[in-house]
Order: C-alpha cells, then structure tokens, then sequence
C-alpha cells in the first residue's frame, strides 16, 4: 500500500519504501528527534503545543487531542494510563492497519512524547484481534524501541520510565468504543460504561486514562518537529494538519490517500491522483463520508470538504475517514441491509434500543429487499431507528454509547435521501435490481 | 483418569506466558490479563476446552464464569473445537460491491458447507468488515489476511490448505 497525496505527505511518507517499519528507516528520517525535543520541555508546554496545533482525535469523534491531554488531573496519587485504540472496526476503514504494519515507530514515538507530558509510565495498545500481521510488526518495532533505550527503565536516558504492551481484542467492534476497550483491558465483556466521569478522570483500573487513536499519535512528532504553527496551518482554523482517508467501494482506485482538511469528497472519488472516477457509465449514487455510521450523501452533495465541520454542516460527519462509494446500479436497500445487519450483530447487548432495535431494522430491511414489504414498514422502520436514535441533530441517541447512534443514522439518512428505492421496492414487491444489487463491480469472477 | 490438558511442553509454554502476561499488569489486577490468556490457552490448544478455562481463571484469581463470559462475548474465541482450517468472509458493504456475497455462495459450494457451519477440515463463517475495503473481496485463514481475491486466486489458495 503507497498512499499518495497532493503535497508531501505527511503520515504515510514512508509507506512503500524498503523496510519503511524498521527503527533504522524511522531514524534515518528524522524520527525521534522530536521526543528528544519533548523531553527537555515542560508537561504542561507539550499540551499547550497540541492544543494550538489544531490537532483532532482520528478515531471517529473529532475531539480536540490537546483538549482532551489537559482533562488529565495533575495531582491525582493515582497511577495514569495512555491507551491505544487500534480496533479499527468500522466498515470502510483501514487506515490505522497501514500505519501499525508499515511505520509503527510514528506511533511508538507520538505514545512516548503523550506519556511524557501526561505523566503516563504505562500505555497499552490495544489492537483489534483480526490484526495478526499488524500487531507483529508492532511487537517487532516495540523490542526495537526497548533494546534502543527508548521504552524501559530511562526513556532516552531521562529519567522516566516507559512500558508499553500490546493487547490484542477478539473480536468485537464495540471495542473500538473508548470506555468498552477500557473494559476489555480490564479483561472483561466490552459494555461500555456511562459517562460522566470520563476515562481522563477515571479509566482503565479507576485511574486517569488518555484513549488516542493510532493515528492522532502518529501525528504528534511532526507537531514537535516542524511547530505547532505550522501544522495548524495545514489545516483549517478549527483542524490541523492532515488525514488519511479510506476510499472503498465502486471507485476504480480505492486505497488510503493522505489528504488536507481542503480535499473534497467529489476530489477524492474522481480526481487522477486519488480514485480516477467510476468505471465507464457509471455515476455516484451515494457515498458514505466517514465510516458506515455517518449519515449517506447524495450525488449532488459531493462538493464538500472531507473535514470535520464542514461535514457537520451537511448533518453528516468525517467520523474515521472512511469513504464508500455506490454506484448508480446498485440497490440502496441492499447496501442499507448490510449495514444494519453489521450493527445488529456487533451490539453489546447492554441497552434495550440497541440491542432489540437493531436486529428490527435487519429484519424489516430484508423483508423489503425481498419484495415482502407493506407501505407501513417504512414508518415502522423510521420509528424503529429514532426508539435508538433520533436524526438531525447527530447525538442525541437513547443508548450508553454511541453505537446506537451509529446504527440508527445510516437508515434515517438512507430513508430520506433514496425513499423512492424503498418505496419501489414494496410497490413491485421485488427487488429492481433484481440479482445484481451491488453495482459495477458486484459481480465476483 | 482423564487425560491431562496439556503435554508437558504446552504446559511450560503455558506457565511461562500466563505468568509473562501477569507481570504487564498491576499486582492487584491478574484478572486484567483475561483476553491475553484465552488467546494463549487456545494459540496451545486450538481451542478453548473448559478445562483450560477453569485454569486460567485460577491463575487470574478470578471465577471460571468470569472466563466464560468473556470467551463467550468474543467471536475469535473458540468454544467447541474449530476446523483445521478457519475461513472468515468478510461481506460487509465494501466487500460485498466488490462482490464478496457471491464469493461465499462460491465456498459454500465448494466446501459443502454453508457459513455457520464446520467439518474436520473447514469451519467457514461471515465475518465482519476486516479493514481490506481497499483491497476487496477479501477473507481470512486462520487469522491471516488475503485479498483482492478472484475467483483463480482464491482456487489457488484453497489448493493449498491440505
């Protein structure tokens, strides 16, 4: 996997090249030169710096990192723990598997400048259970950083001790939620716990715990490497930096792109040096901007930033960067099935919404996708989703988390955007697409 | 008499990573080791006999209920004894416009099996999305990624399992 962008890249600069995982290619790049820098530095000035770099968490929520470093008490007797959230889970994104495989040490050095400043002497990392190669070029590259004195006893001989473990899931996307992963590491069911009091208050074992996703800490050096200023600068003035993407679906070119916080959707899907377009005849029908929990956009709402805020603006959300793309001869109720059956079957089971409202929608989707459907399954199946949770606005979900939230947005904005698809559906009482409801490329050969 | 759980080198190996995982945890919190541990009873055993739950959670300090509620929660633990071979078929959305439902149409057949089900040799399952949307249609043996499958690559690959 070579990412490539419109400007120099900076997280997946390296991907593609010879031994691009290894301590020596990280180094010979620069790397760890910016702990170096940290370690001379005040905790306290390292958070003010990520909070002015504009840096937002990459996980899915947006939230503010430098904000979210500061939530830590400072004068807890407690020990603090620095967690890393790599169970990346939600559908159409595979962006945090590229950093683990092909330059874990970006990551490695972001966990140990985020321990310094937080007073962390413990992280652990906890990777998605599925991810066997990642996670072994991730153990490989944390016996490098140990037997190099950067993790251990002295982290480059300061006198601050670093440990960091991995700990693999086994199978769960719920897990990908932060307080269900703090859960899990307890070595427990992933439930997801109520909030307030928030993991930077009390986390994992009751402690002070910072949850990062893997690519918000493989941003941190380059904020300590090149300023503060200057990686705000690549953003907007609410989002610095850049991101990686996911594009997937009926795309000639899916793959992991580095964009800016400028890129639009439209851009990303049809521009040469991203998704070269659709197959010849084919036109979008709907893309799913951030994950397969952010609400659908139409064909003619692709003119819009891949950006936190501006896809707020659309009721939507930039969510973990995953973008899925349907093409004019797919079946919306089809793709809508399959997404629902995705959150019906990943539900904890912990909330009454959730875990009965899911299965419901899988249910009455296939019965419409089948030709069994009555005009009143489509109230049904809209009342269905807002008893989990109600859209617009985005979060106001009647659950613990927000899976319910997840799963419930997908059928609101596919019900409003493609209601004729539906509506045809229970009129000819079949499919229109018949055998073939998955596009361009639904035909495996 | 039964027969004992483990051989005496899966017994070293296994006494020697349990008491690897307990250290990366504090001293008052063994049972924190829960996930870690089931993986190495079943990386030893292929499974999860409750044998070796009712030891890991003696080790943990913990009730076996506790070790089967988690090993339950978890879809990659595996509670009876598996196939040689665990074929997960990722069929979510970016897998499926990429054509992974026909995919598994085309195991099934070919195995005998349909999804849900095991023999000696297969255990062939749906499974959920893999983070391959990229390189779609995709699946996994025994936790081991393979994409961008088409219909010869993946004759090919079934050749291989023996």
């Amino acid at each position: 996997m070579a990412a490539t962008s419109a400007f120099e890249p900076i997280i997946s600069g390296a991907w593609g090249k010879p031994q691009s995982w290894t301590l020596d290619s990280y180094r010979k790049r620069g790397g760890y030169e910016a702990l170096k820098k940290v370690l001379e530095m005040a905790p306290a000035a390292i958070i003010d710096e990520v909070k002015k770099s504009n840096l937002r968490g990459r996980g899915g929520a947006g939230f503010p990192t430098g904000l979210k470093w500061s939530f830590v008490p400072k004068d807890s007797p407690k020990p603090k723990y620095l967690a890393v959230n790599a169970d990346e889970s939600e559908p159409g994104t595979f962006k945090d598997r590229y950093i683990l495989e092909l330059d874990p040490h970006m990551m490695l050095e972001g966990i140990a400048i985020a321990s310094y400043a937080l007073g962390v002497h413990t992280c652990y990392v906890y990777i998605r259970g599925e991810f066997k190669f990642p996670t072994e070029r991730c153990q490989a590259a944390i016996d490098e950083a140990y037997k190099a004195g950067i993790f251990g006893k002295k982290v480059l001989g300061k006198d601050f001790e670093l440990n960091c473990y991995i700990v693999r899931g086994a199978g769960a996307y719920i897990c990908g939620e932060e307080t269900a992963l703090l859960e899990s590491l307890e070595g427990k069911k992933g439930w997801p716990r109520l909030k307030p009091p928030f993991p930077a208050v009390v986390g994992l074992f009751g402690s002070p715990t910072v949850v990062n996703n893997v690519e918000t800490l493989a941003s941190v050096p380059h904020i300590f490497s090149r300023g503060s200023d200057w990686y705000a600068k690549l953003g907007t003035d609410k989002s610095g930096g850049t991101r990686l993407v996911c594009l997937s679906g009926t795309v000639n070119r899916p793959g992991v792109y580095e964009v800016d916080m400028f890129t639009t959707v439209s851009d990303l899907i049809f521009s040469d040096k991203f998704g070269k377009g659709l197959p010849a005849g084919r036109k979008v029908k709907a893309v799913i901007p951030g994950g397969s929990s952010a609400p659908v956009l139409g064909a003619d709402e692709l003119d819009v930033a891949l950006e936190f805020e501006a896809l707020k603006v659309k009721q939507t959300m930039a969510g973990s960067g995953g973008v899925i793309v349907m093409d004019d001869s797919s079946c919306m109720v089809r793709c809508l099935w399959r997404v629902a059956r995705f959150y019906a079957e990943e539900s904890c089971g912990q909330c009454t919404p959730c875990r009965e409202g899911t299965p419901w929608q899988t249910r009455l989707l296939r019965k419409i996708e089948e030709g069994r459907g009555v005009p009143s399954d489509l109230e049904l199946l809209s009342n269905v989703a807002s008893s989990i949770a109600p859209y617009p606005p985005i979060g106001l979900g009647n659950t613990i988390c927000a899976l319910g939230d997840a799963a419930a947005l997908p059928t609101h904005s596919f019900l409003m955007r493609y209601r004729a698809e539906f509506e045809a559906h229970i009129h000819e009482k079949r499919c229109p697409f018949g055998d073939k409801p998955w596009g361009a490329f639904g035909d495996w050969s | 008499m039964a027969e004992p759980l483990f051989t005496s080198e899966e017994q070293k190996k296994f006494d020697a990573g349990i008491a690897e995982i307990i250290s990366h945890y504090p001293p008052d919190r063994k049972s924190a080791g829960m996930l870690p541990a089931l993986r190495l009873l079943q990386d030893l055993k292929g499974w999860l006999p409750p044998e070796g739950m009712r030891l890991v959670a003696k080790h943990l300090e913990v009730t076996p209920e506790r070790a089967y509620e988690v090993a339950s929660f978890y879809v990659m633990y595996h509670l009876k004894k598996p196939g040689k071979y665990v074929i997960d078929v990722c069929t979510n959305l970016s897998c499926a416009l990429w054509g992974a439902e026909k995919m598994l149409a085309y195991l099934e057949e070919k195995l005998g099996l349909t999804a849900g089900e095991a023999n000696e040799k297969f255990t062939l399952r749906e499974t959920e999305c893999l983070a391959s949307c990229g390189t779609a249609p995709c699946l996994q043996v025994n936790e081991e990624h393979h994409e961008n499958l088409t219909k010869a690559k993946l004759d090919e690959l079934l050749a291989k399992l023996t």
